[in-house]
């Protein structure tokens, strides 16, 4: 997918995380989180994974987790993107989210 | 991944609470209170313009998070908004156990969203017929429709009346007793135990108002109503406690049964119990009380 | 060398004392107690009073390389150590001090400033919150901080391990002479437990207060014959700063079904019977566990003997329902309890050495029933963490945690199995503050496991009908929610030792490695 415009999802509240997408040359991803220390390095791997699923090989993407599991980061980070290309509202290809 | 069992469309309800589908700390593990059904809501609680957003935390919870025995039910938007087609596809496809049909007016409705999750499951390969509905009846039209409601599809296991906006509609504020609601509530008793399908008592929504709560509570139970719905995991023990069969209740039930094996036994046409006379339908409600009571685990005896 | 709960305690560290060696370890050893030196005072005398507290340190001796102490019985509100830590080391300029605290947080903000100058050089505390506790944990601090419990410092004191110069003790009322009370005045903190040994124990007192009162100023917490100076101020504490978030009355349905869950498993027990004893912590659940205990009482008709420990509303309350005979009181949590405690008789004050003592003859802890704790962290071998928070950063009290659970017949820890991503339920804490070996049943919202050390207290459960597992599942449980965590990286540095209340080391604290990807 292609990052066409900045887009954010997600909340500061605590076990969510807030993510923004903008369009750039590069792919880049930013992370801050509350729990760094002990699942920085997860948090990286499940952004990496979600943004492969979906084909995004440009753009900058910052998450600032606050102690999100797996599935709410995912579901953050579909939710910017798919917005960042206005295709959030309708006819999303659910199976290929699984 | 997850993917859940087939629904049942018969099983135990005595609650369904109602959670905001777009707050990761309250779906992570809602099923540690013991409610019977969740219904994660699209509605009323997601704002206008995260309704997209909630759909990928609803999908992705549900395709992560084992909810095992309890009951996940999802309440989409309205059929007159936008958003609803959506909100069944993505239902269907995270395979939840049922939609609830917001502001359910007529059978029309039940068969316009039954049709949207036909299409779905045939869409994300999904098991035909999987999907199960029920209806919340917040009008005056869609409360004198009740019947037709019930008999709408045969995905649909309930429906719930929804006070809220029936009193502003009624021209009636919550009264303590409930005077305002018992035609409301009665006819939708009758029309789901003639459809035989179940029936849910609005939620209460004054979480400090205890002693209200507990009264409408027990009203519903005597009503005839099968559950209610919720809005807080502390109103869930008593919800389950007004709900369960009694003691005596069960020992009568146990009762009838013993009798009616042993006079059928002996081919007996005219049963009596206690020197009263009993009819079929004694029999039938007797074997539903006992099924329910081995069902919340308070009855261990051999019948 | 590795100690009992399998820590790595430096050896430079162990110089003089031992690795923490299991919780009865030096029960029946001699100890020979330390004694303060003091200044008669014999000559006709109307009044202690100082000019300022200034006034007061000078004529006390204060110095460059001296300890002072002072109590944290108002909690976030109190002023007073503030104001004593900013006249030495400000308005007198001493360097080279050691801080010895029942608590650090944020009413003493202004210390960790002096730690990163190098004025305040040392720390000795049963707690430590906010920035000083950032400021130890980046090794501002140049010795390590030593953590005790609130039976471990009264032990420390009188072992003369730990020397004060001078104790500001902050007194809701006082007279001239010293005669001090945590009631009777303008602000009111109810008990002084916290404050009744380091009188006994220091060098010089000097009683802080902002209702002086006529002579004699009795019942006393502080005797005046203890205190060498008497110091009036606008205002000692704020006591609505008392009641922090912790001690409200929680109606949170998790915490709630934990409470329901911890008073099931003491109505299990044998030793629910009329007489019994018992003591809860601050956090949510384990506050609201008075609530549904109080339902068992009532129904099988039983009252408690006394309630022990740091007091809330709460235990006041099913007191005044005729439940409760007495409450032996170290602290107060919020205000319903200081009023309480200034009015009803059989609620009585209790100083540390009395509470949780090992250096003594036999501590109220040791004849408890049942005691309910929270924790940061509980592992599999039911070590519980209340120091440091997952990042490593020293963030909490052990208080009279391993007091209580080594004194009391069932601790019962409560606790949420995640904090928002944090498992609660891990293969090892962080930092070892309560021995597994004192800690007996884990209560979670995904339920509970018992350590296997209590055979017995499994089978009241399964008599009972109460659902339990293993500590193992609940850590596996969590981990499948969260994910495992990856261990924190540490840097080599100490910055603070945990001491266990008998003075062995538990654990320490080392600095942590700023996380990279």
């Amino acid at each position: 997918m292609q990052i066409k415009h900045e887009a954010i999802a997600g909340t500061l509240e605590s076990s969510d995380a807030q993510v923004t997408v903008r369009p750039a040359p590069e792919l880049s991803l930013h992370i801050s989180s509350s729990v760094l220390n002990q699942y920085g390095r997860q948090i990286k791997a499940v952004a990496e994974q979600t943004l492969k699923r979906l084909a995004v090989e440009r753009g900058t993407i910052e998450i600032v987790d606050k102690g999100a599991l797996d599935c709410t980061l995912k579901a953050r980070i579909e939710a910017a993107i798919y917005r960042s290309a206005d295709q959030s509202a309708a006819g999303i290809a659910w199976e290929v989210l699984a | 991944m997850i993917n859940r069992p087939t629904p049942k469309k018969v099983r135990i309800r005595r609650s369904m609470m109602f959670m905001n589908a777009q707050k990761p700390n309250l779906l992570k593990d809602a099923y540690i209170y013991g409610v019977d059904s969740i219904i994660m809501d699209l509605e009323d609680a997601v704002a206008e313009n995260q309704k997209d957003s909630a759909r990928f935390s609803l999908f992705n919870t549900l395709k992560n998070i084992d909810y095992g025995d309890t009951e996940v039910i999802v309440r989409i938007n309205g059929l007159d908004t936008p958003h609803w087609q959506e909100d069944v596809r993505v239902c269907v496809a995270a395979g939840v156990d049922g939609i609830r049909i917001a502001k359910c007016e007529s059978a029309d409705d039940v068969r316009t969203v039954e049709k949207a999750v036909a299409a779905a499951e045939a869409e994300f390969g999904v098991e035909s017929g999987r999907t199960l509905l029920m209806a919340a009846l917040e009008s005056p039209i869609g409360i004198m429709h009740a019947y037709e409601i019930c008999t709408a599809s045969t995905r649909l296991f309930g429906v719930a009346i929804s006070a809220g906006d029936l009193r502003k509609s009624l021209h009636v504020k919550s009264e303590p007793g409930g005077v305002e609601m018992f035609t409301a509530r009665s006819q939708v008793v009758m029309a789901a135990r003639a459809a035989g399908v179940q029936c849910f008592d609005t939620m209460w929504p004054n979480l400090d108002d205890e002693a209200g709560f507990e009264a409408e509570t027990i009203q519903a139970r005597q009503l005839g109503f099968d559950g209610k719905s919720l809005i807080n995991p502390r109103q869930i023990a008593f919800v389950h406690q007004t709900f369960a069969p009694t003691k005596a209740e069960i020992a009568y039930a146990e009762k009838l049964i013993r009798s009616f094996n042993a006079q059928q036994d002996s081919g007996i046409g005219v049963y009596t119990v206690d020197g009263k006379l009993v009819d079929v339908p004694f029999f039938d409600d007797a074997r539903r009380v006992l099924a329910q009571a081995k069902a919340i685990g308070i009855y261990h005896g051999e019948l | 060398m590795l100690n009992a709960v399998k820590r790595d305690i430096p050896e430079a560290l162990l110089a003089g004392r031992t690795g923490y060696q299991g919780k009865y370890a030096k029960d029946g050893q001699s100890l020979h107690k330390a004694a303060p030196t003091i200044t008669q005072a014999l000559k006709p005398q109307k009044s202690k009073l100082a000019d300022s507290l200034k006034a007061a340190c000078e004529a006390c001796g204060a110095h460059d390389g001296m300890t002072f102490s002072f109590h944290t019985e108002y909690r976030n509100g109190d002023k007073v150590a503030a104001m004593a830590a900013k006249v030495l080391i400000e308005d007198l300029g001493l360097k080279d001090i050691t801080v010895a605290a029942t608590s650090l947080g944020d009413a003493q903000a202004n210390m960790a400033q002096y730690i990163k100058n190098g004025q305040i050089t040392g720390v000795q505390t049963s707690g430590v919150r906010g920035v000083i506790g950032e400021a130890i944990s980046a090794g501002e601090l140049q010795t390590p901080a030593i953590i005790r419990s609130h039976g471990g410092r009264p032990r420390a004191i009188a072992a003369g391990e730990v020397h004060i110069d001078i104790a500001f003790l902050a007194a809701a009322s006082s007279d001239a002479f010293g005669n001090a009370s945590g009631i009777r005045g303008k602000n009111n903190c109810g008990s002084m437990g916290f404050a009744i040994d380091d009188a006994h124990y220091a060098d010089h007192v000097i009683v802080v207060t902002d209702t002086l009162v006529d002579f004699p100023n009795v019942p006393a917490a502080i005797n005046g014959v203890d205190v060498d100076a008497v110091c009036v101020v606008d205002q000692v504490g704020d006591p609505s700063k008392i009641a922090t978030k912790e001690a409200r009355m929680t109606q949170d349905p998790r915490e709630l079904m934990m409470a329901q869950a911890v008073a099931k498993v003491i109505a299990a027990s044998p030793d629910f019977k009329d007489g019994f004893s018992f003591q809860t912590g601050v956090g949510g659940p384990s506050l609201a566990v008075n609530r549904y205990l109080e339902q068992y009482m009532t129904q099988r008709q039983i009252k408690m003997s006394f309630a022990l420990g740091g007091t809330s509303k709460a235990i006041c309350d099913l007191q005044d329902k005729g439940l409760v005979n007495y409450i032996l009181d170290t602290q107060d949590f919020d205000q319903g309890a200081v009023a309480h405690f200034a009015t009803h008789p059989n609620h009585l004050e209790c100083s540390l050495d009395q509470y949780a003592s090992p250096a003594n003859k036999g501590a109220f802890v040791n004849n408890l029933d049942f005691v309910v704790l929270s924790a940061l962290e509980v592992d599999v071998d039911f070590n519980v963490n209340v120091v440091t928070g997952s990042d490593g950063v020293l963030r909490g009290a052990p208080g009279g945690h391993p007091d209580t659970a080594a004194g009391s017949k069932c601790c019962i820890i409560v606790t949420p199995l995640t904090r928002g991503r944090m498992p609660t339920v891990c293969d090892a804490v962080v930092t070892v503050t309560t021995p597994g070996d004192s800690v007996d049943v884990v209560v979670t919202d995904y339920g509970i496991a018992v350590n296997p050390q209590r055979q017995d207290i499994i089978a009241q459960l399964d008599a009972a009908n109460i659902a339990h597992t293993t500590i193992e599942a609940l850590r596996d449980k969590a981990y499948a929610l969260v994910g495992t965590p990856a261990p924190l990286e540490w840097q080599k540095r100490v910055v603070a030792v945990v001491e266990g209340r008998d003075g062995s080391i538990v654990d320490v604290v080392r600095q942590v490695k700023p996380f990279a990807f």
